[in-house]
């Protein structure tokens, strides 16, 4: 069969990647399930010990919960911003499109860092935010925004923002025109229309964008750690605590798979209930 | 009467949401480059004075330096790999109708999912498993690994794009595979590859969670650094260090968009 034979040929490239991938990709992710089945740091005996110690801990549960909560709340709202963003865009000309994709492109070409950082100036107890509610009057005091649960969410938004506008704008661009004025024609207001033709039928760029910002949101440690300060811990500072501070080895590998499976079911589990129940609409 | 001050309510809201979306994106890289030019020597906004002080504080902080050039080396270093290493086998695999193509592209793409903190402990424990001592090169071989989904995709789009035809007929013209490689593939894909370089290097440059674990005491990155500076006090250094990163990243876009249009192939993405 030369077909077959030229059809492996074909893959010979991919090899060198593959053999790099195995190495230092497949066998890590071994080890850590590997380690994870250590009962204590000393290596001495193997138990799935370290997942009970997790699951009996209301500690621990709590901050993977806590965790993904997080990743949903800024996903939610992300959502909420990134679609007037959108219908924005494809109302606008070609420089208005142009404007935006910059503004879109900006924080995610701009470091991780930077723009945490950028949070804790405007969040700040000097920040812009105080500075300006109490030249206006509306606050008779410093508010602390810095180190708080919402001061997190909503940095993590803007942070992850693109991850969602980006998706959203290219399922709304796919979206026929005629649908929303057949629609409006028939005499639909236009919030009617927003929320029964143009939502449903843009529906898997939204899951899409929710999904990515989601499981950002949940891994970013670095805004996590600074703009949520020590007091709110989260799973990636746990592992990082775990594993170099109190070098628990075996337990911070678990913490590692448990959260990789949390997030990764959630994306998956959101992903077939979505194609399952968009069967109906792509039929349309 | 009422359904038009619906539509007109309707329109506000859009209108206003999307204002603050923009304002939003826009605000946080406007503010860093505002604030390093403070003359003051906290983080208040706005600024009491202006100056450029803290830029010339940042010229003498070697301390600053040092990981910045490190965070440079090993971004080229995981860049390189990357673009060769993925770039191959994104052409093997992106046109291939066979399953283990599919496989491969899952795998290759898996890094994306994976949250970068497990994947950090999980190379460190191997390392440590096979008595590997820590060095760039094991800062660069994690880099490579979490740079590589940026190459697959992006330059696997770019493949998919090409007419093979055009291949065939310079093979059949008796064009060597090299030179066929050299003259008509590699221009065909030139964008993807500038695209996927240039999202792979900021993509290392900026990467924390793996270089928490991979970093030796002697290779410190750039953004843990700035982490560790931040986690102790607020110093307005960072603002210069934040400053420069913005206006290079800026000067690298526009370089990176003329040779390839970046922006479209980050948004088709």
């Amino acid at each position: 069969m030369p077909g077959s034979a030229q059809a492996s040929r074909q893959l010979l490239p991919a090899v060198p990647l593959a053999v790099l991938f195995f190495a230092a990709f497949v066998l890590p992710l071994m080890a850590l399930i590997f380690v994870s089945l250590f009962s204590t740091p000393q290596f001495v005996e193997m138990s799935p010990i370290q997942y009970g110690r997790f699951f009996s801990d209301p500690f621990s549960v709590r901050v993977l919960t806590d965790t993904l909560l997080l990743g949903a709340e800024v996903a939610m709202l992300a959502l909420v911003l990134a679609y007037p963003l959108g219908l924005v865009y494809v109302a606008s000309g070609s420089l208005g499109r142009a404007v935006i994709t910059f503004l879109i492109m900006l924080p995610l070409l701009t470091s991780t860092v930077v723009r945490t950082f950028a949070w804790i100036v405007i969040l700040g107890r000097d920040g812009i935010v105080n500075s300006s509610m109490l030249a206006l009057g509306l606050w008779e005091s410093p508010v602390r925004l810095l180190y708080t649960w919402n001061g997190l969410v909503v940095a993590l938004t803007q942070i992850q923002l693109p991850l969602m506008a980006l998706p959203v704008i290219n399922s709304l661009l796919r979206l026929d025109g005629n649908l929303m004025k057949a629609a409006e024609g028939l005499g639909a207001g236009r919030f009617r229309v927003f929320f029964t033709v143009v939502l449903p039928l843009t529906l898997p760029g939204a899951i899409a964008g929710w999904l990515l910002v989601f499981a950002a949101a949940a891994t970013a440690f670095i805004t996590q750690t600074l703009v949520g300060g020590g007091r709110i811990i989260l799973m990636p500072s746990y592992i990082y605590q775990q594993a170099v501070g109190v070098q628990d080895w075996p337990f911070s590998a678990a913490l590692s798979l448990i959260f990789t499976l949390a997030v990764i079911g959630i994306v998956f589990a959101i992903g077939v209930l979505s194609r399952r129940s968009m069967r109906g609409v792509d039929a349309t | 009467m009422q359904r038009s001050l619906m539509d007109r309510l309707y329109a506000g809201v859009v209108g206003a949401l999307a204002g603050f979306a923009m304002l939003l994106l826009l605000a946080p890289t406007l503010v860093v480059v505002i604030i390093s030019f403070t003359g003051g020597i906290t983080l208040k906004f706005p600024p009491p004075s202006w100056s450029l002080r803290w830029y010339g504080e940042l010229l003498q902080s070697w301390e600053i330096i040092e990981p910045a050039l490190n965070s440079l080396k090993v971004a080229a270093l995981a860049t390189i790999l990357s673009a060769v290493l993925g770039g191959a086998a994104a052409l093997g695999i992106a046109r291939s109708q066979l399953k283990i193509a599919r496989v491969l592209d899952a795998l290759f793409m898996s890094p994306m999912v994976l949250p970068a903190m497990a994947f950090g402990l999980s190379l460190l424990l191997v390392f440590n498993m096979l008595g590997i001592r820590l060095s760039v090169a094991t800062l660069v071989l994690g880099h490579t690994i979490i740079c590589v989904p940026f190459v697959i995709r992006m330059v696997g789009a770019s493949v998919q794009q090409l007419n093979p035809v055009l291949i065939t007929c310079s093979l059949s013209l008796g064009a060597s595979r090299w030179y066929t490689f050299r003259r008509i593939t590699l221009p065909l894909i030139r964008r993807g590859i500038i695209a996927s370089c240039f999202v792979a290097f900021l993509s290392s440059f900026d990467n924390v969670p793996v270089s928490l674990f991979l970093a030796d005491a002697r290779t410190e990155v750039l953004p843990i650094k700035l982490w560790a500076i931040l986690e102790g006090s607020l110093d307005v250094r960072v603002a210069a260090v934040s400053g420069v990163i913005v206006i290079v990243t800026l000067i690298g876009l526009i370089a990176a968009e003329s040779f390839g249009g970046v922006t479209r192939q980050i948004g088709a993405r």
